[in-house]
């Protein structure tokens, strides 16, 4: 489904972010990017959601090479890409509904199919009525459980976590990784880059590991070894 | 999903903005208030300007001096040929008994002169032509028509006892090239004011949507096509624009009735709040449209910087 074929992406300075990867996902999978920081863990999600292009080889979803995407397709692959992060990325003038909702408006859903979806996903996150709070006023473990409801309300294939539980506390860490399972669970292909080894060894599912902008590991069913 | 549906969308999110980032509205909106301001002061002492200047010109003209003897038909002739002349704006004529009038008018505090008037048994003054040229320069053109008119012996020429243009020639230079320096150097001020005013309007939108870049990358990364991004931003400037140019329009009321008077004494005949009042529906227009392209323009532009792919 995912397939890095031969990647590397050397930044303006210089720098080689991530050299000559190779990597197959297949559908349904859940898997741990693991490595210290600087690893090249947040370069790889970013090639697959086309935030930065690579130097070198291509990245392919399905069939289709991202790098030769038109303007109007980048923006299809994107919606059925979620995307979450360490600091949460919400749209701080705007509500827990509208912060949604507006996943749902841009990939061209009704009203009415925005009314009923977003109460269901918040569900799904359990903030039933955090609805029409704003992202400020809400936890760090409740601002993660709005940006997940928002990555996963267009039912997208892949769901890619940057670090999703850097900032959290062990229990809201847990609670983001248990919705994340269930998500997976549900066939969403879900990518965790992180270091936290708490986390990756309770998932206990693939694991690829990273080392200055390398490969250097891939567990089918592994833990967090570096 | 309907275009109409997007509008809709893209009009509410800006709504929306435009209400809770209150205070970087607020900003927005007293920078383009000033902007605006400059705009509608530059439109207002642009046509005080040319106003005074009209009523300026008014004052200068030439006149042409007849002999005592000369008959109305020879006058007449003269008139006729200056008025064929495409330098001439208007041939005033004042005839022997009217320019006696307008001297003992002019003189009437003055007894001595009077008096000695009345002691002439004749009129001693002769018929007047005043001639108004379009353009203060052309009327070394004129007084030269006259010259040769002069010279040439014909009819009319031969009863012109002198034209004044000589003796004003000074002044008439002098207002030329200030009239000239004056129409120069108030397009280069208002050049300046205007694209000076504008810059800062545009920066201060710029500043505005600065904040908002991460929101706008998370527009980008959720799949938000540009328009939809853009949108909302533009709605906004578009809404300084408006609330921006109302402000203006009506603190431009009470500014110009009390500038009214003041401006009437300075500048002769030009008051302020009457042509607040009399122009207002285009005045309207151009500060309107001005906030509104200019809050769009800027917004249009200082989005384009944060979005990416």
């Amino acid at each position: 489904m995912i397939y890095y074929d031969k990647v590397t992406k050397i930044y303006g300075g210089g720098e080689h972010a991530v050299e000559d990867i190779t990597l197959g996902i297949e559908a349904g999978e859940f898997v741990s990017l693991v490595g210290h920081s600087g690893a090249g863990k947040t370069t790889l999600l970013k090639l697959l959601f086309a935030e930065v292009l690579p130097t070198e080889g291509a990245v392919y979803f399905g069939s289709r090479d991202i790098g030769g995407l038109s303007n109007g397709e980048l923006l299809r692959l994107r919606r059925n890409i979620g995307t979450i992060f360490q600091d949460f990325r919400l749209l701080p003038t705007k509500t827990v509904y509208e912060n949604i909702a507006f996943a749902l408006e841009v990939a061209g859903k009704s009203d009415e199919d925005i009314r009923a979806d977003v109460p269901h996903v918040l569900d799904l996150v359990g903030l039933p009525d955090k609805m029409w709070s704003f992202p400020g006023h809400l936890s760090g473990g409740e601002q993660q459980r709005v940006a997940i409801a928002r990555a996963i309300v267009n039912q997208p294939e892949v769901l890619i976590a940057d670090e999703p539980t850097g900032n959290l506390d062990p229990i809201n860490t847990h609670d983001v990784v248990e919705i994340l399972k269930k998500i997976n669970d549900l066939g969403t292909t879900v990518i965790l880059a992180t270091h936290n080894k708490s986390v990756v060894d309770s998932i206990k599912r693939r694991v690829v590991t990273m080392d200055q902008g390398r490969v250097v590991r891939d567990d089918k069913s592994g833990k967090y070894v570096i | 999903m309907s275009l109409w549906i997007n509008i809709k969308r893209v009009a509410r999110y800006g709504f929306i903005g435009f209400i809770r980032n209150g205070f970087i509205s607020l900003s927005a909106i007293l920078i383009m208030t000033i902007t605006l301001f400059v705009l509608a002061g530059l439109m207002i002492s642009d046509a005080a300007l040319n106003a005074t200047l009209v009523q300026l010109k008014e004052k200068v003209d030439v006149n042409v001096y007849f002999v005592t003897a000369a008959t109305e038909s020879q006058i007449m002739d003269v008139k006729k040929s200056l008025e064929a002349l495409p330098e001439v704006a208007l041939v005033t004529y004042a005839s022997r008994d009217d320019a006696l009038a307008q001297f003992r008018e002019r003189h009437k505090n003055d007894q001595l002169t009077i008096q000695a008037l009345d002691e002439l048994n004749d009129n001693p003054l002769g018929a007047v032509l005043s001639v108004r040229a379009k353009e203060t320069s052309q009327y070394e053109a004129i007084a030269k028509f006259l010259d040769a008119q002069q010279a040439s012996g014909a009819p009319g020429g031969a009863a012109i006892d002198r034209v004044n243009f000589y003796q004003n020639q000074t002044a008439i230079d002098r207002l030329t090239g200030i009239i000239d320096t004056s129409k120069r150097l108030g397009t280069a001020i208002a050049l300046f004011l205007g694209i000076a005013s504008v810059l800062i309007a545009f920066n201060t939108i710029r500043l505005a949507i600065y904040t908002a870049r991460d929101e706008i990358g998370v527009m980008n990364l959720v799949g938000a096509n540009r328009w939809y991004v853009r949108g909302p931003f533009m709605i906004g400037g578009v809404l300084y624009g408006v609330a921006s140019a109302v402000i203006v329009l009506l603190l431009l009321y009470p500014f110009t009735l009390w500038l009214g008077p003041a401006s009437e004494r300075f500048f002769g005949t030009f008051n302020v709040f009457s042509y607040y009042v009399d122009t207002f529906p285009s005045l309207f227009l151009i500060v309107m449209a001005s906030g509104i392209a200019l809050g769009a323009l800027s917004s249009f532009l200082a989005v384009r910087r944060y979005l990416s792919k």
